[in-house]
């Protein structure tokens, strides 16, 4: 019986709950009892079985987890960091206040990269997440836990942030959809900021539905962040399942420049783009032509900001603090230096670095430069287009520990995600398919990444739906979950 | 192309203290990372607007009222060294 509740997307739970023919606390529970066994890492809290706090009409209590980027109220909120180990805000983020308010129920919080920043959660502070589909694999990060949870039925769905691929790259490398929305549909307040003109929260699902129902429930503007403006229309259910008069783009040239592409992601893709006729859309050539600048650029910004952002982790308000003795310099440098992690401090120090006089010019305002052109890419193509089209992520899952000696090729997995961040626009990852990986052994999933127009949520959940029918994805974690 | 010169400067800029060894791996890993950004420099960016931020929005303003906002108890409480309703920091003179 549970594991078979375990199987069910939220809005089929829902359903049966609604007609009587399921309890919401026997679906609650039996995630709650799931959670407990996780052997992913993918936890960092999770809420008692039999817990009942919270829940209501709409989303009826089921459970969500949450990344432990969010601030939940009395719980604790690490971002992954040790420097945050113990910490309980005073406060919830706003995303979480909206989904309880949806009636969903806080079932734990997820592990993650530290502050989000990684692409395989091995920059956890508290261990790295295993993948549902092969434990000897990462389920790419930085909302790994999110990821690893949903696709190892730890949880029916999750919230996660997405800086540069955050969502969409562990989506894809875990087998389950991902969705970052266009920045500012929803509000950031109550996240812990990395790098704030790129932040933002989106839901990580079993399907292209239940991710319509998570940003319909999370989306609108908030006066906590006056960058939130929320989604104009509101956000409408999908239901297409053609792409009938819909125009899907795709970029040849940009693919062609990823490095390491491989091959058995690549046959997947076409194999999707195959689809886009037999669906009614039409393909069309597009060209995307900064786009293959987006990792330089993003690596100067994100990290910019991000110096910034952790200058607040100083010992003082919140968090740990290392022995004062020496005065109150000696104690920041050591409070900082024994809570971040090895990418925390070079991406600082990246950062520090590119704002630092002398070199503001040639890396900020270059990068900043970068940003508009890739963004009047994107506007130029859809002139064109609907829709754009690309893998999610250049590879399948990696095996842990493979890609942490050498960081930029580990920044080289949001290739194909980082430039949808710098223009802001939304994209989803659903799954297209499975490869083998290179290295030989079984199967492992591949993402398709779709991207829309700035505040075009509804369409692009809506050519998804039609794509998520067309491929039937329906393949199944076989790890020790 | 950064040198441990650099590193340690940016270091105190940072607020960070980096053992030898981090020092040392810093300083090949930023120049790595910078190589790759650097192709951005071949870039023609004459005349470009540089976006630092994607949302045409400009001067959210709220009425001014006043709300209450998060009691001190409250803000005071994940903090490592509370102290008569403040922050207590260890002296910025001692050695």
């Amino acid at each position: 019986m549970t594991s078979e509740l375990l199987e069910l997307t939220v809005g089929a739970a829902l359903r049966r709950i609604e007609a009587g023919e399921l309890s919401a606390d026997d679906y609650f529970d039996a995630y709650a009892e799931a959670a407990a066994g996780d052997r992913l890492n993918a936890y960092l809290w999770r809420t008692d079985v039999g817990a009942r706090a919270g829940g209501g009409e709409g989303l009826r209590g089921v459970p969500v987890a949450v990344k432990d980027l969010f601030c939940t109220e009395g719980i604790e909120t690490t971002a992954g960091s040790r420097i945050l180990e113990g910490y309980r805000p005073p406060y919830t983020a706003t995303a979480v206040r909206k989904l309880g308010e949806a009636g969903a129920r806080l079932l734990g919080k997820t592990n993650m990269d530290e502050f989000a920043m990684g692409s395989s959660n091995e920059n956890s502070g508290y261990g790295p997440v295993l993948n549902p589909w092969d434990t000897d694999r990462v389920p790419g990060g930085s909302s790994g836990g999110s990821a690893a949870a949903v696709a190892g039925r730890l949880a029916p769905w999750a919230i996660g942030t997405d800086t540069g691929g955050s969502i969409r790259q562990p989506a894809s490398l875990c087998g389950i959809v991902g969705l970052k929305p266009t920045y500012g549909a929803i509000s950031r307040y109550g996240m812990v900021a990395f790098a704030s003109s790129l932040d933002q929260c989106g839901p990580l699902t079993r399907d292209v539905t239940d991710a319509a129902v998570l940003l319909r429930a999370m989306q609108g503007r908030d006066p906590h962040d006056s960058t939130s403006v929320g989604i104009e229309g509101g956000v409408e259910l999908p239901t297409r399942e053609d792409l009938a008069g819909l125009r899907v783009g795709v970029a040849r040239d940009f693919s062609h420049h990823a490095d390491g592409l491989e091959p058995g992601v690549a046959e997947v893709f076409e194999r999707a783009l195959g689809l886009v006729g037999e669906l009614g859309g039409e393909v069309e050539e597009i060209e995307l032509p900064n786009a293959e600048h987006g990792i330089s650029a993003y690596y100067v910004i994100a990290p910019a900001e991000a110096s910034a952002n952790l200058a607040r982790y100083d010992g003082v308000r919140y968090g740990t603090r290392e022995d004062g003795e020496a005065g109150l310099d000696a104690m920041y440098e050591r409070t900082r230096s024994a809570g971040f992690g090895a990418e925390v401090k070079r991406r600082i120090m990246l950062g520090t670095y590119a704002l630092s006089s002398g070199y503001y010019d040639a890396y900020y305002g270059s990068a900043q430069k970068v940003r508009t052109r890739i963004a009047e890419d994107f506007d130029r193509a859809f002139e064109r287009c609907d829709l754009i089209i690309t893998p999610t992520s250049p590879s399948v899952a990696f095996e842990l520990g493979a890609r942490t000696a050498d960081p930029l090729t580990m920044y080289l997995s949001d290739y194909f995600t980082v430039p949808m961040s710098l223009a802001g626009i939304p994209a989803i990852s659903i799954p297209a398919g499975l490869a083998e990986p290179p290295t030989g052994g079984p199967a492992l999933p591949v993402g398709l990444q779709i991207a829309a127009p700035a505040f075009a949520e509804s369409k692009l959940l809506d050519a998804a739906h039609a794509f998520e029918r067309a491929i039937g994805f329906d393949a199944r974690p076989g790890g020790a979950a | 192309m950064i040198d441990r010169e650099q590193v340690l400067h940016v270091a105190r800029l940072a607020r960070l203290e980096l053992s030898d060894e981090e020092i040392e791996r810093m300083a090949g890993e930023l120049s790595g990372i910078l190589e790759h950004v650097d192709r951005i420099s071949a870039l023609d960016l004459d005349g470009v607007e540089p976006t630092s931020h994607v949302v045409a929005l400009e001067n959210v303003l709220r009425a001014d009222e006043p709300e209450p906002s998060l009691p001190r108890e409250r803000a005071l409480e994940p903090a490592p060294d509370p102290a008569d309703g403040a922050f207590r920091v260890p002296s910025p003179q001692a050695q």
